[in-house]
């Protein structure tokens, strides 16, 4: 099995989000940057497949320089090679925009994949996009969401969240597939990892290596305003004797809330 | 036109889609255009009288046995060669399981954008303007389209339904190409969850439990006060998921489920960030925690500082002799 994963670069999931309102976007000045946490789903899954059925796992992550660090985690955890397409462009939460990107990538440098593997959602855009829309502008066949995956010679299996229920989907290979919390629990870097994931030499290309001119990738929805959360006041808070408490509890749930 | 996806499930349209439809009626009205919905399955005919209460004035049905089962290959060709045809200026979702699945294959394979998980719309200067939450809903992000159809998939739970009208409309059938190659991925089976329950992402009340409930039993007490409730569903924490006490179709969060019911009741829940990031778009919130400076007070409407091996069950009494 030859397995691509796409691990994207984003602030973790503390992150205390400031808008810098002059430039409409994120001020990133004091932000901590990990892999998406989905994407470490995606990657453990291929290491398993892999060491299992034999192949190979490549990383690939479009962004900044600094994505490089993403990379260098992937082969940590135990890819075999990882490839940067450098971007620098902001943030334009266009999914068309990356997910063409990362189409042409594989076009161009990938001839003999069997899986693409992405996590379900980036934790900074929250598209949930990307992986689909690779799927639709390779022709592939897609499974979203995924909690459980068996790979055979040609085809799969996968067991997909839906509201209340799951649904076993089946698909030919190659396929694209997209990870969700619960599919496996992702390993820690070994030291020896780490080690070996320095010395390795990662490549970086540009758009242009893959044929993108970077005006042909015009966004197609138009960024208008970004807006901190409305602040909500803080309600009331009680300290009464439990009966008490429940009293005025159902009684907040019935007249104001009209809940009940 | 505006049309919106209806999605179909057990035979029924959900509620969600609905929701979605009704949104879409009210910026159909601002742009002066037409409603229409579409449905693709089976035995869509006795499904076309919902859309027309709930303001579409046209009904696209693409009916074929073999598209009982859901495959996005499949659906998303049908949908795009239809948004093809009749050149929408908008083409709605809802952002449900089968709504973020399908709608992002559907944008690609128009080559337009797309923008996921909508909280509001809005016209202005005739254009739509959608609003959604980012970074987990530390931020609001609003968007333009630059490109048409104009495609938006709406969280459930957050758009008002319609007063439903007795309107007649128009059925519109068309024929779908269904060549067996293009089932390449295909629904084999829907696996039922246990029993008749009902899922947080659609419940209108959620009881969530955190690791202040201690042991996995304890949740039977948030389950007898779910039982007392109309439409209640079981949430938790990570925290309870990763300690093994809750199934993770439960957890709420950053990684779990976004939610937006009308009543959040969060019980030995600390409130951290991942968590709000989930629930904090829900109508009224309620904590019960016995820390007074526990975050989820920040964002309660309703806190209630005690123990909640004590609250929860004098809560249970209330609720029946309210019940009575
Ligand atoms: C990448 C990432 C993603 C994450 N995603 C999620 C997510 O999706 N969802 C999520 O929930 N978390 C998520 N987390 C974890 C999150 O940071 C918190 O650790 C978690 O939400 C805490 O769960 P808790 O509130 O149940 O536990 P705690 O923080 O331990 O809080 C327990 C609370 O119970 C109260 N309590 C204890 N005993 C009682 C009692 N007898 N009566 C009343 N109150 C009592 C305590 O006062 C305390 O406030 C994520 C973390 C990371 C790093
Ligand atoms: N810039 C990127 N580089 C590599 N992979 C990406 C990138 N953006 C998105 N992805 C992949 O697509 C998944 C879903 O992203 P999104 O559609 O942005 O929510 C992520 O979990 C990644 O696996």
């Amino acid at each position: 099995m030859n397995i691509l994963v796409f691990v994207k670069r984003v602030p973790d999931s503390e992150s205390k989000i400031k808008i810098d309102h002059d430039k409409n976007q994120i001020d990133k000045h004091g932000l901590n940057f990990v892999m998406n946490p989905y994407d470490e789903y995606a990657m453990e899954e291929a290491l398993q497949i892999k060491e299992a059925q034999g192949g190979t796992v490549q990383a690939i992550s479009v962004g900044p320089e600094e994505s490089m660090a993403t990379l260098k985690k992937a082969l940590a955890m135990g890819a075999d090679e990882a490839l940067l397409i450098k971007d620098d462009a902001e943030e334009t939460y266009d999914g068309l925009r990356q997910a063409t990107i990362i189409a042409q990538a594989v076009k161009e440098k990938f001839s003999d994949y069997d899986l693409l593997l992405f996590g379900k959602q980036s934790i900074d855009t929250d598209n949930s996009q990307v992986p689909t829309m690779v799927a639709a502008l390779l022709g592939l066949p897609q499974v979203n969401v995924v909690t459980k995956l068996e790979i055979e010679e040609g085809s799969g299996t996968a067991v997909r969240e839906i509201e209340g229920a799951a649904e076993k989907v089946q698909f030919s290979l190659p396929a694209v597939i997209s990870a969700q919390k619960g599919l496996n629990e992702p390993r820690y870097e070994t030291l020896k990892g780490i080690m070996a994931a320095k010395r390795k030499e990662v490549p970086v290309i540009s758009l242009e290596d893959i044929g993108i001119e970077n005006a042909s990738l015009k966004p197609k929805l138009k960024l208008v305003k970004l807006a901190p959360p409305p602040t909500k006041q803080a309600g009331k808070k009680i300290e009464e004797e439990a009966e008490e408490a429940a009293r005025q509890l159902v009684e907040f749930l019935h007249q104001e809330a009209k809940i009940i | 036109m505006i049309l919106t996806y209806m999605e179909i499930r057990d035979s029924k349209i959900k509620k969600a889609s609905l929701e979605a439809l009704s949104e879409a009626k009210r910026r159909a009205d601002d742009l002066n255009v037409k409603c229409g919905a579409v449905l693709i399955g089976e035995g869509l005919k006795a499904l076309t009288e919902d859309v027309f209460k709930y303001g579409a004035s046209q009904a696209f049905l693409i009916e074929n046995p073999s598209l009982g089962f859901y495959g996005p290959s499949l659906y998303a060709t049908i949908l795009s060669d239809l948004a093809a045809e009749v050149s929408p200026r908008a083409l709605f979702f809802s952002a449900t399981a089968m709504g973020k699945d399908l709608a992002p294959r559907v944008a690609a394979k128009l080559g337009v954008g797309i923008a996921t998980d909508c909280t509001q719309t809005s016209v202005s200067d005739r254009q739509l303007e959608v609003v959604r939450p980012i970074f987990a809903g530390k931020a609001f992000a609003s968007f333009r389209f630059s490109s048409e159809p104009q495609i938006a998939s709406l969280r459930p739970n957050v758009f008002p339904l319609l007063d439903p009208v007795s309107e007649q409309g128009e059925v519109i059938r068309k024929e779908a190409e269904v060549s067996p190659d293009q089932a390449q991925d295909q629904v084999v089976e829907v696996i039922k969850g246990e029993g008749a329950e009902i899922d947080v992402t659609e419940a209108d009340i959620v009881v969530a439990g955190g690791r202040g409930m201690k042991e996995p039993d304890n949740f039977s007490l948030l389950k007898e006060i779910i039982a007392l409730l109309p439409n209640a569903a079981l949430g938790s924490s990570r925290s309870a998921v990763d300690a093994g006490w809750v199934d993770h179709q439960h957890q709420v969060g950053q990684t779990g489920k976004t939610v937006s019911p009308n009543l959040y009741i969060a019980v030995g829940i600390s409130g951290a960030i991942q968590h709000l990031a989930g629930m904090s778009s829900s109508k009224y919130i309620v904590a019960i925690n016995k820390d007074p400076d526990a975050g989820i007070f920040k964002v309660a409407d309703f806190g209630v500082v005690g123990d909640l091996f004590d609250v929860v069950p004098a809560l249970k009494k209330e609720l029946e002799i309210f019940k009575e």
